[in-house]
């Protein structure tokens, strides 16, 4: 049985007067212990709505139009709050979000925060609890000493650690990381991305892992998924994603990405701006800014379709596009 | 200054901000202490050339940027911009002249556009405050012209539109075409793309491309991201601390980092292909305060080759192969 199970999610925003804003339309993926996920997007494609969909954690304007998160084969939308909070968040899924470095109590002891974490979620005593803290943060890389630190002491990296630490004090099945090393330099990004790695292997955490940074996807998935418009456009192992895309925003997408590995090669970009999810194009919603798109892009939505093994796309054209580049966007 | 095709020249130039005491501090007499943003850089730029300054938050590459415009107040050093001496001028050269031939693009385009100005008033901004046009009808003209130039096509679709009518990639073309308006010989651009989406990116650095090939126009680009610097830049400096520790060619220095910095930072880049994975970093710690600089090379700290001079002696910047500078007593010793 897969740790995560998602089917045909949906989850759209209310806008009083005005409609909905489809964020999260029929998203489906599984993923197995030790798996690691990367969903990667443009701002606004709904990859943070999706994150905070998982967790059950929405505003009051949003809702779930539709479909399940099966969390060990349980439903989350059909659990009670109290069972939510007592037993599924932190316990069997945790949330490491951007800028949560900055999510810390400023005048509380990092090492009591932890202690809370876990005394609210399991009855042990706090010296026992204490010691765990010290222990979660010796594991991420900081000296168990600093427990006794306030968050302003940390640098941003290390704070960023300690929230790490923190996700994993109740050993949760799941870590979901939004975008979490967007605001660090990168030999720290490196680092945390190290420990991450080195965590979810450690303790056979599946990760999901969503970011704007396509490299950053690339360095940390097994899987991957391309979100645009709320919906994943592309689907499959990163090795399929990456180096057989098949879907036309993929393409382009990856088309603007410089390296710094090899030699420098004229970049593409993706005509127009993403849409606006309150009033969606119809059919395919990258249509207007395909360059391959027919008459039945601009009519009828692409279901997301196996093409190859494993391998899942939502494009009508999928097929008959095999190989041929993303050639506009000068 | 050597040749005539030196757009910018830059000499030792520092930037210190000083720190406030407080009245234990001034009882004490304890001396005032330095920020030391820029601590001795020299580099020059070429008519038409790209020139990077790359390096960690912190490093002192924006304060590089802004105080070459004269944004900022140098502390030391020299700065020469087409062969005149930019770092002593009067106020009113500055507006005549500086203000005129270089210009500066942003990182936020949300936020370095007026919100209560039209686009076509934001572009023609510039032209007023120089007094360069004379009727309403010149104003259109000129600023249709610079928006075709910078993709913004057709212009009068654009001309009466508000910022916030655009989206972040044709806000930045905006602000280009607000930069161009005066003809610029040398334009800053402070990190123009981090702000922006990745699909968007690459069409904004081909237009800075562009324009340096059409126009001949130099700029220094500031950023943090190595892929971007490689993509381009001409030449590319490596800051650390206040200080350039490596500089040459862009794609030599990215595919043949010299200086240990230079080498883990290159080493912790992540890259789009998930067959290639990042490395041991070789180096612990973060940057440490630039009021504390460490003595000697400011990276020893930090640096797995330390050996014996490097926290007595500060490594000058030397060429160590044609073009190619470093500062690291690892080369300095050949």
């Amino acid at each position: 049985m897969p740790v995560l199970e998602v089917q045909n999610l949906k989850m759209y925003y209310e806008i009083p007067f005005r409609g909905y804003v489809r964020a999260v339309d029929d998203i489906s993926f599984t993923l197995d212990k030790g798996e690691s996920l990367g969903i990667v997007g443009e701002s606004g494609c709904g990859k943070s709505s999706l994150a905070i969909t998982l967790m059950n954690l929405l505003p009051k304007n949003a809702k779930v139009f539709g479909g399940k998160v099966l969390l060990n084969g349980k439903n989350i939308f059909e659990m009670p709050d109290e069972e939510l909070r007592r037993e599924v968040r932190w316990k069997q899924i945790s949330m490491i979000f951007q800028g949560a470095m900055n999510a810390l109590h400023p005048i509380i002891k990092v090492g009591d925060q932890i202690v809370e974490a876990i005394t609210l979620h399991e009855d042990v005593s706090k010296e026992e609890a204490w010691k765990r803290a010290e222990d979660l943060l010796e594991m991420v890389g900081i000296d168990r000493a600093r427990a006794h630190h306030y968050p302003f002491e940390f640098s941003g990296g290390m704070r960023q650690r300690a929230m790490i630490a923190m996700a994993l004090a109740l050993n949760p099945d799941v870590l979901l990381a939004d975008e979490p090393t967007t605001a660090l330099d990168v030999i720290v990004q490196a680092q945390i991305l190290k420990l991450i790695k080195d965590l979810q292997k450690k303790f056979g955490i599946a990760l999901v892992l969503i970011s704007h940074d396509v490299s950053v996807i690339a360095e940390m998935s097994d899987k991957v998924a391309v979100m645009y418009a709320g919906m994943f456009q592309e689907y499959g192992s990163a090795e399929d994603v990456f180096l057989n895309p098949m879907h036309p925003y993929t393409k382009g997408l990856l088309a603007g990405v410089p390296s710094v590995k090899g030699k420098p090669r004229r970049l593409k970009s993706i005509p127009g701006a993403p849409p606006n999810l309150l009033n969606p194009p119809k059919g395919c919603r990258f249509h207007p800014r395909c360059p391959f798109a027919i008459d039945k892009c601009r009519e009828e939505l692409p279901p997301l379709v196996e093409v190859e093994p494993g391998h899942f796309v939502r494009c009508h054209r999928a097929e008959e596009l095999k190989g041929v580049p993303w050639d506009v966007g000068e | 200054m050597s040749a005539n095709d030196v757009v910018v020249k830059v000499n030792n130039l520092k930037k210190w901000f000083p720190l406030k005491r407080g009245i234990k501090d001034i009882l004490a007499r304890k001396p005032r202490k330095y920020v030391r943003a820029v601590d001795g850089v020299s580099f020059e730029i070429k008519k038409g050339e790209i020139f990077s300054l790359a390096g960690e938050s912190g490093c002192g590459k924006t304060t590089t940027g802004r105080t070459i415009l004269r944004l900022i107040e140098p502390t030391d050093g020299e700065i020469y911009f087409l062969g005149k001496r930019v770092d002593t001028m009067e106020r009113d050269e500055i507006r005549g002249f500086l203000r005129k031939k270089a210009q500066m693009i942003f990182q936020d385009p949300y936020e370095s556009l007026s919100p209560r100005m039209s686009i076509e008033d934001i572009i023609a901004e510039p032209l007023e405050v120089h007094g360069l046009i004379s009727s309403k009808k010149e104003k259109r003209e000129i600023v249709s012209k610079y928006l075709e130039e910078v993709g913004l096509t057709p212009p009068e679709e654009f001309v009466f539109r508000y910022p916030h009518e655009l989206s972040g990639g044709q806000r930045q073309r905006v602000a280009i075409a607000r930069a161009l308006v005066l003809e610029p010989e040398f334009i800053v651009a402070d990190e123009p793309v981090s702000m922006l989406d990745m699909s968007i990116r690459a069409s904004i650095l081909n237009l800075m491309l562009d324009l340096r090939d059409k126009r001949g126009i130099s700029y220094l680009f500031i950023t943090h991201d190595l892929a971007v610097a490689k993509y381009i830049s001409d030449k590319l400096a490596i800051m650390y601390l206040g200080k350039i520790v490596e500089m040459g060619d862009a794609v030599e220095v990215i595919d043949n980092p010299l200086h240990p910095y230079t080498k883990a930072l290159i080493a912790a880049i992540p890259v789009p292909d998930p067959r290639h994975k990042i490395g041991e970093i070789p180096i612990k710690g973060e940057v440490p305060s630039a009021i504390d600089v460490p003595k000697g090379c400011r990276f020893h700290p930090r640096c797995p080759y330390k050996f014996e001079p490097c926290d007595k002696e500060e490594p000058p910047l030397v060429e160590v192969e044609p073009g190619h500078f470093v500062a690291c007593h690892l080369y300095a010793r050949r």
